[in-house]
């Protein structure tokens, strides 16, 4: 028997290191290597709560060796044996005080990060919005300014903020591009903003991550940052060579199934509007929020008023002529 | 509705699943007819109040039900371990998931969880049985037939696959037609009124049901447990039970609560069932703790290290585990001040939580070790736990958090602290009491096999989801590197992990030969006491009789078994005069059998919109319930004679075993 438990403590050992041999190509670990100060900044707090929990963690397992190993009931064991100590004040006031402590400093980082990320992340660009509708089971990019939409795949200029606001019309997803920065829920009926930014240009991987149903694993898509100019250039190819999207077609497109990458040269004008208000929207009074119901002056900068989704897009319109 | 889709077909996997249901069925009747046992079965089971039998109930449910969970994981494993796999389709991996899930969450870590409550919890404070025989049988009938009702979805109807919580509008009759969200909703909801009503006894029990002289702060720190876990229970889940009902009115009669259009509101949905669903991983985790403190204090042989702490930090956890729903959708958009209320409340829970673990440690520090089945799963519970629950703060961190949402990084944390913590926890209570309950230790060779087969099977099945959550990959995907011609590199680390679940699943199976090699083989316990125990319960005979304390202790202090052991070694023990008297004790009853079967006809009937039929299983509730309130004849006394027979016997029994073995 004891010779098993050491075979089974090797195994463990050589099986947790072939763990970490497997996974050391860095570049696959998307979520550890940010393209952007979004994904960053997540990254950075990752990486500090990660060093808080270790310094509890580490010593914790060291006892707990030390202990189960020193306290064992044998006959030759000289530790001493107190059966009934069973209280100490100091020892308490440390294993409250040490945990509070971590709590105090991470709470900070959190909120301070929180805060942070409801404002774009650069502020002498001027950021550009793309609405994203999630679908059974596909994804709809619409760009207000440039008039034109595109089915599972977007592109966006690199350096400058972009404003996703986000709906659904269908069941809720959640719109995730993880080198660029973390998930928010696409929800029918509801318009939520997320600042995302790519640093540089490149593909990069995007997925729904909340469940939807039979296609739900197929609904990944590109997103490709370019230069502004590149950026300007692929709108007008778009605009140039794609097909409408007519209000026929968008009911075509919002059938269940899968989707290819597809480019549409416009779209029904108000669609992204259309689609929150007929799905509840108008039932309440929505801002796109941006994870910050107080702070509004993310929501300035894009040119937004607050008073409600159908302003919002109207007021897009306009200010981005 | 259409029922020509009454019977699930076209899967050979649910073509044997009919056949084996079929088979074990016709087995189990014919068993019972050849042998003459069904009176046995109706009177000694299906119509008893007792509580060590309600909780052998129970632990067999919820193993059967541990049984078909990990046949769920494997399934899903097996799916996932080669990219572009073909084995499962969409929808049925998507009704895998959805089944796993409520299936170990609520018909296995429940009942679990229950049955410890009721083999443990009357013993330890002296009690005869719980406050509400009667009410306890209903709790678990409620939670078998809710379950069984569940079950049926397999091959009646169709499962559900919605995901464990059916978030609408992906429940909702738009987009999951006919009758298996139903099954999900009804099977949860009968047994969730059953495990209310668990809370409510257990409550009472506790308060009022203690042996003569123990105050609350005698109580030993299970009981603690299970009292911080009861009062969570009613808190919360009649949130659950309303949520249900709403969905049930959206889905059956048209309503628009959560629905997409007319002003649904698919987030209030997501509101109301994490208000049920945070607290409810910490009502099962709770008694797990309380387990961990009883088995640490036992086999270290000394006092459990700092108990106001202990007693203080669980009613924390119950407390604070209110407040903490809003993390499972930092990503909904609540807006910031929201985010970090809610960000520093989950926090805030690992303060006490980490208490314990320091709690724990400095019980074993200066005492005398002895490794026992029961102490080895709480070795292992303490490095899985610190590290899940590590996992769980860096989740707790909302911006954080928005990278981990929804990724195999959460799926790793939440399986790390609800294996590492509630499983561990529960089976080594299991092992712990079951010399207690059974009269029988379980076989310590296989027991090893099996745990050391669990803790390699853990880990290479769980490391790698976390590596797979930083590479972006997220739940419940059905198969990967299908579309985009996105290659990932996702494929080895979900490989080892297929790997890690079949190592658990062999451990599982060694659990199952250790229980049936132990019945014939296992060690006797003919002294009660197995473990050298602290607390009541192994003051009396293993298993204990049917009113388990003959005569009611009468309690001095924490640990009284313990002292009264060291007093009658040192020879100051005084032994009082035996004098029996007669013992009041509630009688069997076949009215909570019956009453949640016509339980299980009305969820059957409303699952498949028969209205007609619902409507008769409600009645049939009505009428049962009128029956019963017009039950006077509900209790007795054991004669003293009989208690003077079964106490010499009891006795005589001991050593016969004694020199059988």
């Amino acid at each position: 028997m004891r010779k098993g438990i050491q075979f089974a403590k090797y195994s463990i050992l050589a099986l947790l290191g072939m763990v970490l041999l497997s996974g050391c190509d860095k570049s696959q670990f998307i979520v550890l290597d940010p393209k952007g100060p979004v994904a960053q900044q997540q990254l950075e707090l990752i990486i500090i709560s990660a060093v808080l929990c270790a310094i509890i963690i580490l010593p914790v397992i060291g006892i707990f060796i030390y202990i189960t190993v020193r306290y064992r009931d044998k006959p030759d064991n000289k530790a001493p044996y107190q059966p009934e100590w069973d209280d100490s004040r100091l020892l308490e006031v440390v294993w409250w005080g040490i945990p509070i402590i971590i709590v105090a400093v991470l709470g900070f980082f959190t909120a301070k990060t929180t805060l942070a990320l409801t404002k774009p992340p650069v502020k002498d660009v001027k950021p550009i919005v793309v609405q994203v509708t999630s679908m059974d089971w596909k994804w709809m990019f619409t760009y207000p300014d440039k008039k034109i939409a595109t089915v599972n795949y977007a592109e966006i200029p690199a350096g400058v903020p972009v404003q996703f606001i986000l709906t659904s019309d269908a069941p809720m997803n959640s719109f995730w591009i993880p080198q660029l920065g973390g998930q928010e829920y696409t929800m029918p009926g509801m318009s939520m903003g997320l600042w995302l930014q790519a640093d540089k240009t490149g593909n990069y991987f995007g997925s729904g991550a909340n469940f939807t149903g039979k296609g739900f694993a197929h609904m990944q898509f590109k997103v490709k940052a370019v230069t502004q100019a590149d950026f300007d250039k692929w709108a007008d190819q778009v605009k140039k060579n794609s097909p409408a999207l007519t209000t026929a077609g968008y009911k075509d497109l919002s059938k269940p199934g899968l989707s290819k990458e597809l480019s549409f040269s416009s779209y029904p004008s108000g669609l992204f509007e259309t689609i929150v208000n007929k799905n509840g929207g108008k039932y309440y009074d929505h801002m796109n929020h941006m994870g910050d119901s107080m702070n509004m002056s993310g929501m300035n900068m894009s040119g937004m008023n607050m008073s409600g989704m159908d302003m919002s897009g109207m007021d897009m319109k306009s200010q981005n002529k | 509705m259409n029922t020509s889709g009454f019977f699930v077909t076209g899967d050979p996997m649910i073509y044997g699943a009919d056949v084996s249901i079929v088979l074990v069925s016709v087995a189990i009747i014919f068993y019972l007819t050849y042998f003459k046992k069904w009176g046995w079965l109706w009177r000694e089971w299906i119509t008893t109040v007792d509580h060590k039998r309600i909780g052998i109930m129970y632990l067999i449910a919820s193993l059967l039900m541990l049984f078909r969970g990990g046949v769920d994981a494997i399934l899903m494993r097996l799916q996932l371990a080669i990219p572009n796999a073909h084995f499962l389709e969409s929808e049925h991996y998507n009704e895998i998931f959805t089944t796993h899930g409520t299936i170990m969450i609520l018909f296995m870590a429940m009942p679990f969880m229950f049955a410890l409550f009721n083999m443990v919890v009357p013993l330890q404070i002296g009690a005869r049985d719980v406050a509400y025989p009667a009410l306890n049988a209903i709790s678990f009938w409620l939670f078998f037939l809710g379950a069984m009702l569940f079950n049926l979805s397999f091959v009646i109807g169709g499962s559900p696959d919605a995901g464990w919580l059916s978030y609408p509008p992906l429940s909702e009759n738009q987009f999951s037609p006919g009758p298996g969200q139903n099954f999900w909703i009804w099977g949860v909801q009968i047994s969730g009124i059953g495990s209310l009503a668990t809370g409510i006894n257990f409550v009472v029990t506790i308060l009022k049901m203690r042996a003569p002289g123990m105050r609350l702060r005698d109580m030993p720190l299970f009981t603690w447990s299970v009292m911080a876990s009861s009062i969570a229970i009613l808190g919360v889940f009649p949130i659950l039970t309303v949520s249900l009902i709403m969905l049930t009115i959206d889905r059956l009669f048209g309503g628009h609560f959560f629905t997409m259009t007319a002003g649904g509101n698919p987030m209030m949905w997501v509101n109301l069932i994490w208000m049920w669903g945070h607290p409810e991983v910490y009502i099962v985790v709770l008694p797990a703790f309380g387990v961990f403190s009883e088995v640490v204090a036992t086999f270290a042989k000394k006092r459990i290290f700092g108990y106001g702490s202990m007693v203080f930090s669980m009613i924390a956890i119950s407390v604070v585990s209110y407040y903490t729903w809003v993390h499972h959708f930092f990503t909904m958009g609540a807006g910031a001040d929201v985010n970090i209320v809610f960000a520093i409340c989950t926090m805030i829970i690992a303060i006490p939580t980490g208490v314990k673990v320091f709690n724990w440690l400095f019980t074993l520090y200066r005492g005398r070790i002895t490794v026992t089945q029961p102490l080895l799963w709480f070795y292992a519970m303490i490095p899985c736990f610190l590290v899940g629950g590590s996992t769980g703060v860096m989740l707790a961190a909302a911006p954080a958090d928005y990278q981990y949402h929804n990724s195999y990084f959460l799926i790793a944390h939440f399986h790390q602290v609800l294996i590492g913590g509630v499983v561990f926890g529960y089976l080594a209570g299991m092992y712990y009491w079951w010399p207690k309950v059974f009269g029988f230790k379980l076989n310590d060779k296989l027991g090893k096999w099996a745990f050391w087969l669990w803790q390699i099977g853990f880990y290479v099945c769980f490391m790698p989801q976390y590596a797979l959550g930083f590479m972006g990959m997220t739940r419940r995907i059905y198969t990967y590197n299908q579309t985009m011609g996105w290659d990932m590199g996702w494929a080895p680390l979900n490989f080892i992990s297929t790997i890690g679940a079949f190592l658990m699943g062999a451990g599982f199976v060694f659990q199952a030969w250790q229980i049936i090699y132990s019945i014939k083989h296992g060690e006797r316990d003919v002294t009660g006491d197995a473990w050298n125990g602290r607390t009541l319960e192994w003051s009396i005979p293993s298993p204990p009789p049917a009113y388990n304390f003959a005569i009611l202790p009468t309690i001095k202090g924490r640990d009284s078994w313990w002292y009264q052991k060291q007093e009658m070694q040192n020879g100051t023990y005084k032994q009082e005069p035996v004098k029996y008297e007669p013992i009041h004790m509630p009688k069997n009853t076949g009215v909570p059998f019956i009453m949640s079967c016509f339980f299980f006809v009305a969820g059957f009937g409303f699952t498949f919109e028969w209205f007609w039929m619902g409507i008769i299983g409600l009645i049939g509730v009505a009428i049962t319930l009128f029956v019963r309130s017009f039950q006077y004849d509900t209790d007795y006394y054991i004669t003293v004679e009989e208690i003077e027979r079964t106490e010499k016997a009891l006795r005589n029994n001991a050593s016969v075993q004694r020199t059988a073995n």
